[in-house]
């Protein structure tokens, strides 16, 4: 018995250095997307953070065609597209209130199409699909580095702004009427979220790295309701999800980005149906109320 | 529940600059034209508003008081003319708006909504010592909500976020308040209780404002009154302000207004005239 538990969850990572490396990658994802990807949910961004996401596949794959398959060309790439489309959908809520969910839809079709169109000029399909899909069980040192620099990175801005991003949540008028800190904290929060996407599409690839700053943040909130609880269950999700994803990756020979993704959506539905908070179990099994 | 209404004394305890009394700001609107886009919704206003002076700030629906506290407030931009401010730095104005847009989903309690009044102490990163949280709780007692610090803010009726928000602007400490119909939907015992509340402000030599409706609420509790439809009809004493012959020129201003012609300094959004002639007597 213990050989077996021993062989199911321990044995792939004592046994290979890739899976190890894919461990460490995807733990430093969950460290910094998941309390990014709480905020982006708690502002009704989700959508934004998709459009994002998309949005660096053309920056990508410019980078790409400059230099191949180089982890700075790229990432650079990644990081100014993705900026641009920040600011974009930012000007877009503020203009143009009503088009804002079909213009950020259209952004990221076109975004999608271009990228994908840019790469298969001069990669092969097997690039397309790096870049599509990312590589977590390919990380090497420059990626991993890349990664954890990003999770530091993004979890100390997040300490240092966390008042500002709340209130900029909750109250924005509020905030301005009493501090600068309104634009930092909005242009600031943004960035993350690119940086964060870029970090993650080198793993999960652009199109599944939104899914780790949403799924957990999403699950969270059936089974917390604080903020800080939130964020804490939310980072729980998606280790347990990359743990568990990578394992499925690996005894069943299926392409680790999308075993890890779906993994999360699996935690998703779960927490959907039987979480604590405002969940199905609770919509259709209601407690005794309280008396009186 | 009595053991909690706030008694003036009780208020005026909660603020420690409350001792030498606060220095209120003083407002000075030098020809200042705001609008909305290119629409001007007020014209030309010159107006003082005395430090420490208790202003009610009324008029007819659309006549523009909403925009006259947000341009004092510095969120809109004067068309022509200017705001001065003395006594009151940019972040130093406490302002509670008509509609507030407060995300009342967002995962948060009272005691850190209402802790974010101390932002002048605490700025993005201080910690809240044991002094700020002895103010926050005497707040939320002043305002009939003492130990909600937990609850939270999802939670909470239309007036118990009203008097949280009343909790906000007392730690807000500063020396210009500026309300925008804080009365709305809010029952008779409350609105007493935060009445008592804008006294304290006024005992502490704090400059207030308040948009109202309710003008025998003026008559009785606000020494200054300032009337408005799109310009100052009149501004001084209440219970001269509030003549009758006063209400109906502002009455008719307004309704003028809004079938004028538009020419380039008149144009307004088209006021609801019909609803206007239909509130007769004492209501605006
Ligand atoms: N955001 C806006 N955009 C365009 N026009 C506006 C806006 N807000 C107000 N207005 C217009 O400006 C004028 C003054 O509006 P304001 O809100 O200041 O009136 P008010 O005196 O506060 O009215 P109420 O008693 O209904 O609150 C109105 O004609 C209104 O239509
Ligand atoms: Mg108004």
């Amino acid at each position: 018995m213990g050989a077996l538990l021993h062989e199911l969850f321990l044995q792939p990572f004592a046994e290979f250095g890739f899976m190890r490396r894919a461990l460490v990658g995807v733990t430093a994802i969950a460290l910094g997307s998941v309390p990014v990807g709480v905020f982006l949910m708690l502002r009704r961004m989700s959508l934004t953070g998709d459009a994002m996401a998309h949005a660096i596949l053309p920056g990508a794959a410019v980078g790409f065609l400059v230099a191949g398959l180089s982890l700075p060309a790229m990432t650079i790439g990644g990081l100014v597209a993705g900026m641009m489309v920040a600011v974009a959908a930012g000007f877009v809520a503020r203009s143009t209130l009503l088009l804002e969910d079909a213009s950020l839809a259209a952004f990221y079709l076109i975004s999608l199409a271009l990228g994908v169109l840019i790469v298969s000029l001069r990669g092969s399909n097997v690039d397309l699909m790096h870049v599509l899909f990312g590589t977590v069980l390919a990380l090497d040192n420059a990626a991993l580095l890349l990664l954890a620099s990003i999770s530091t990175i993004t979890l100390l801005a997040l300490a240092f702004l966390y008042r500002a991003m709340v209130m900029e949540c909750v109250d924005p008028a509020f905030l301005g009427s009493v501090s600068r800190s309104s634009a930092v904290a909005h242009y600031g929060f943004l960035l993350l979220a690119v940086l964060n996407l870029v970090g993650g599409f080198h793993a999960l690839g652009t199109l599944m790295a939104v899914g780790m700053m949403i799924l957990p943040a999403a699950a969270a909130r059936f089974w917390a309701t604080r903020l800080h609880t939130i964020i804490a269950v939310a980072i729980g999700i998606a280790l347990a999800s990359g743990y568990g994803g990578l394992l499925l990756s690996y005894h069943f020979d299926l392409p680790s980005g999308p075993a890890i993704i779906l993994t999360t959506g699996l935690a998703y539905l779960a927490s959907m149906v039987v979480g604590r908070v405002s969940s199905l179990r609770a919509h259709l099994f209601p407690p005794r109320h309280l008396a009186a | 529940m009595n053991a909690q209404r706030p008694s003036a004394a009780r208020v005026s305890s909660v603020a420690p600059t409350a001792a030498p009394p606060t220095q209120g700001a003083e407002v000075a609107l030098c020809n200042l034209t705001l609008g909305h886009d290119r629409h001007p919704a007020v014209h030309h206003v010159e107006a003082r508003l005395e430090p420490g002076s208790l202003t009610a700030l009324v008029g007819p629906n659309g006549s523009g008081k909403s925009t006259l506290l947000r341009g004092i407030m510095g969120e809109l931009r004067p068309m022509t003319g200017q705001v001065v401010l003395q006594g009151a730095a940019r972040g130093r104005i406490a302002y509670l708006p008509q509609l507030s847009r407060i995300d009342r989903s967002f995962p948060l309690t009272v005691s850190e909504l209402v802790a974010s009044g101390l932002w002048h102490l605490t700025g993005i990163f201080g910690g809240l010592r044991a002094d700020g949280r002895a103010r926050l709780s005497e707040a939320l007692a002043a305002v009939g909500m003492a130990g909600s610090e937990a609850r939270s803010i999802a939670a909470l009726s239309g007036g118990q976020m009203q008097r949280i928000l009343f909790a906000r602007v007392l730690l807000q400490d500063a020396p210009l308040i500026l309300l925008d119909e804080p009365f709305a939907a809010i029952d008779e015992r409350t609105t007493d209780d935060l009445l008592d509340l804008i006294d304290a402000w006024h005992a502490e030599g704090r400059t207030v404002v308040a948009v109202l409706h309710d003008l025998d609420m003026v008559r009785a509790r606000f020494p200054n009154a300032m009337l408005l439809a799109r310009e100052i009809v009149a501004h001084g004493p209440s219970g001269a302000v509030l003549s009758e012959a006063n209400l109906a020129r502002a009455r008719a201003r307004l309704a003028a207004a809004a079938q004028a012609t538009p020419d380039v300094c008149e144009i307004g959004e088209a006021a609801p005239a019909p609803a206007l002639r239909a509130v007769g007597g004492e209501g605006l």
